[in-house]
């Protein structure tokens, strides 16, 4: 009963939305309450959930959906340049694009699975980095990056008599500069959207639809020997993935107006699959803890630099501090990915679940642990009425 | 005449390099069923094995510049000239070719290592799997370089006498302009050396009679009281030594930097697809093809009527190539044709 009622969708969501509105106050003690380092964990959040619903429901490993996010990024700025400021009609112009590329790709991608997936995905990511940087110059301005400026002609600001009179213009919200309150605003436009992104994907891992994508991604020959075609599913499922990525890609640019190809290079898409792993593939929270986690630690670990490890074991013996630094030294700064490719190494070997199996496994234990006290005797006492129900509840209490 | 030879040799060239590394990664892939997304990473650390013994070999001590007479002035020098003279310069000049020497052992290590440490626990698991440890084993790899070797790229000179350009048309009797870089061609004819030593090897040895049994039926080949997984460890090894020797050759044409490794795996990938997944013959085929395609696809006659399709050639044949034909041009039938 109790439980049911933690698992019901409106708690979840309600303690989600504390949680994630919160975030600057409970960050602060970590030092990370700073609004461009919450903003990437709220952007970066719903890229790592949207990957999540293909990835983690079917199994499906893409090496192409930093693709989406970088076309989201060209067309909001190009919503930018030749619509308005506002951010509200770039994201959703960026989630059509990117949807619409999604179809693309996906539906040709999806015709193949396995390993070979992963390649057309990769392959596909390769045209579109290489195109950005050659031949679609006049779209994607090439290496500089594309950027808005003053003479663009913003067709819709025109038309409400808006105009930008010096410098470089900001993005809005109906007139609410996205970088007031030194950034916080921003934060809060895109946590909302990561809550709705968030209820989205509740919704899909609940409602049948899931059910059937985990249903493909457990065996797929014994779906369709059930006469069950799979692939509208999956591509619905991939062009979901890839508005989640155009979203996210959008809202990148609506905070800090520019685009640029390098967005879209394999190894970023390799950096969502990071996340996602880290966290927990398939559980509706690991794409986040992994998201907040990696963000977190390589804004922490790349800043840290000789002398501060000097400080930071300063409470040693001068030799042995010494010793420390050098040991330490080529995991941060520069070598911040050598730890990070190190740690997604050991969680893939020793602990695929992620972190979120690692949390089931010491909830468990923990669980054994406190239930050889009391709860355990409960059941057992019920169990001794021998109706089958009850020993039901008794294996479930010894498993 | 003379633009289609070079771009023909241009394209046999960097198919050369191609077909070495796609070699390698479908020997790993037909015996151990592993897919190795650290193969690019592979051939890196071949490069750099020629890097480091460079290095090794340029090990200077400072003496007394005796050309200046005006006052003590000093200068670097490498201990091989003071210990050998005339004859330690020499070795230096040919430290690239040298270090194949080095790269052997070294690479061999390194992939018996790395079978036996890691890749054997990833036999059972999904592919999916596989590609995700060795991706992350990619990036420990590259960054373990960056740390020693730094981010930028090192230019790595061929032998003096093979640093300038053959005259090849000359030699053919065709224009005297047309020249072609000396160290291109000794690529090309290496790799091929390479591929031919590695197709014989399976072909002509009792050990490579029984790697391809293996390949083929496994299990009988192991109810025959053969010890295959000894084999095919060894095979994994000889794989990383081909992606290795390939990177040695590789570093004068294009300067070694710890990122080179991406950059040439993706390729690799599509053309092992291209080739068909466990084909050998289907590699070498698919990287000279593709190689020469995407050089003609270069070609600015080509450019001006389809713009960009140089950049976008390869993976454009692996997308076509991937739908109409899944086990690829040479695989076997059933063989990873879902």
């Amino acid at each position: 009963m109790f439980k049911k009622i933690l698992a019901s969708n409106p708690l979840i969501m309600l303690i989600f939305s504390a949680v994630v509105l919160s975030a600057p106050i409970w960050l602060a003690p970590f030092g990370a309450n700073y609004p461009d380092l919450l903003q990437k964990f709220a952007i970066f959040g719903i890229f790592a959930v949207g990957y999540n619903i293909l990835f983690g429901l079917t199994g499906y490993l893409s090496f192409g959906h930093a693709t989406f996010l970088g076309i989201g990024s060209y067309t909001a700025v190009w919503s930018f340049k030749l619509l308005t400021m506002n951010i509200l009609p770039a994201i959703v112009l960026a989630m059509i694009v990117s949807g619409l590329f999604a179809v693309v790709i996906g539906y040709l991608s999806l015709r193949r699975s396995g390993i070979y997936f992963s390649i057309l995905t990769l392959a596909f990511a390769q045209m579109a980095y290489s195109l950005a940087y050659s031949v679609l110059t006049p779209i994607t301005n090439g290496e500089t990056g594309l950027q808005v400026s003053q003479q663009d002609p913003r067709v819709l600001d025109a038309m409400a008599g808006i105009a930008v009179t010096d410098g470089i213009p900001s993005t809005n919200l109906f007139g609410a500069l996205i970088k007031s309150q030194g950034g916080y605003y921003g934060f809060y436009v895109a946590a909302v959207l990561l809550i709705i992104a968030f209820y989205i994907s509740l919704k899909i891992f609940r409602s049948p639809f899931g059910m059937k994508l985990r249903a493909i991604k457990s065996n797929q020959t014994r779906m369709k020997y059930t006469g069950f075609n799979t692939k509208p599913y999956l591509l619905t499922a991939f062009v979901i993935s890839g508005m989640y990525a155009g979203l996210a890609g959008g809202l990148l640019a609506s905070i800090d107006p520019l685009a640029g190809a390098e967005r879209m290079q394999w190894t970023a898409s390799g950096e969502v699959v990071l996340m996602t792993i880290l966290g927990g593939v398939g559980t509706l929270i690991g794409p986040l803890l992994g998201t907040t986690l990696i963000k977190y630690f390589e804004n922490i670990f790349s800043a840290l630099n000789d002398s501060e490890l000097h400080s930071m074991f300063s409470f040693m013996p001068e030799g042995l501090q010494n010793i420390m630094v050098t040991v330490v030294s080529p995991f941060v700064g520069e070598g911040w990915h050598l730890t990070l490719g190190l740690v997604f190494m050991i969680v893939v070997i020793f602990l695929p679940g992620g972190i979120m199996q690692g949390l089931t496994h010491l909830f468990n234990f923990v669980k054994r642990l406190v239930g050889l006290g009391g709860s355990n005797k409960v059941i057992d006492n019920m169990a001794a009425n021998d109706t089958p129900n009850n020993t039901l509840n008794k294996h479930k209490g010894e498993a | 005449m003379d633009a289609i030879l070079i771009q023909i040799l241009n394209g046999l060239d960097k198919g050369g390099a191609y077909a070495l590394i796609a070699l390698g990664l479908t020997l790993t892939f037909g015996t151990l069923g592993v897919v190795n997304f650290a193969h690019g990473a592979l051939f890196m650390l071949g490069a750099f094995c020629a890097v480091l013994f460079n290095k090794l070999l340029t090990f200077s001590t400072k003496v007394k510049d005796e050309s200046i007479t005006f006052f003590d002035a000093y200068k670097e020098q490498p201990y091989l000239e003071l210990w050998f003279g005339d004859l330690g310069t020499t070795i230096i000049d040919y430290s690239v070719p040298l270090s194949i020497l080095f790269a052997i052992p070294v690479m061999l290590l390194i992939g018996v290592i790395m079978e036996r440490g890691l890749i054997k626990h990833f036999y059972k698991r999904e592919h999916a799997d596989q590609i995700l440890v060795t991706f992350g084993l990619a990036i420990v790899i590259q960054e373990i370089i960056r740390h020693f070797f730094g981010a930028n790229p090192i230019p790595m000179p061929p032998p003096e006498i093979v640093s300038g350009s053959a005259p090849l048309g000359a030699m053919l009797g065709l224009n005297e302009n047309l020249v072609y870089p000396w160290w291109r061609l000794i690529y090309l004819a290496f790799s091929l050396l390479i591929i031919g030593a590695v197709f014989a090897f399976l072909k002509f040895t009792t050990f490579g009679m029984v790697v391809r049994a293996g390949m083929a039926d496994r299990e009988t080949v192991e109810l025959l009281g053969i010890n295959v997984q000894k084999r095919f460890t060894i095979v994994f090894g000889i794989a990383t030594v081909v992606a290795g020797l390939a990177g040695v050759m590789y570093a004068p044409i294009l300067p070694p930097d710890y990122h080179m490794g991406m950059d040439f795996l993706v390729l690799s990938f599509v053309v092992v697809v291209v080739g068909g997944m466990g084909s050998l013959g289907g590699a070498v085929l698919a990287g000279f093809m593709l190689g020469l395609l995407q050089s003609f696809a270069s070609m600015n006659e080509v450019k001006s009527i389809l713009p960009g399709i140089d950049q976008i050639i390869i993976y454009l044949v692996a997308v076509v190539i991937l739908l109409v034909r899944p086990r690829g041009l040479m695989g076997r039938e059933g063989v990873f044709e879902d």
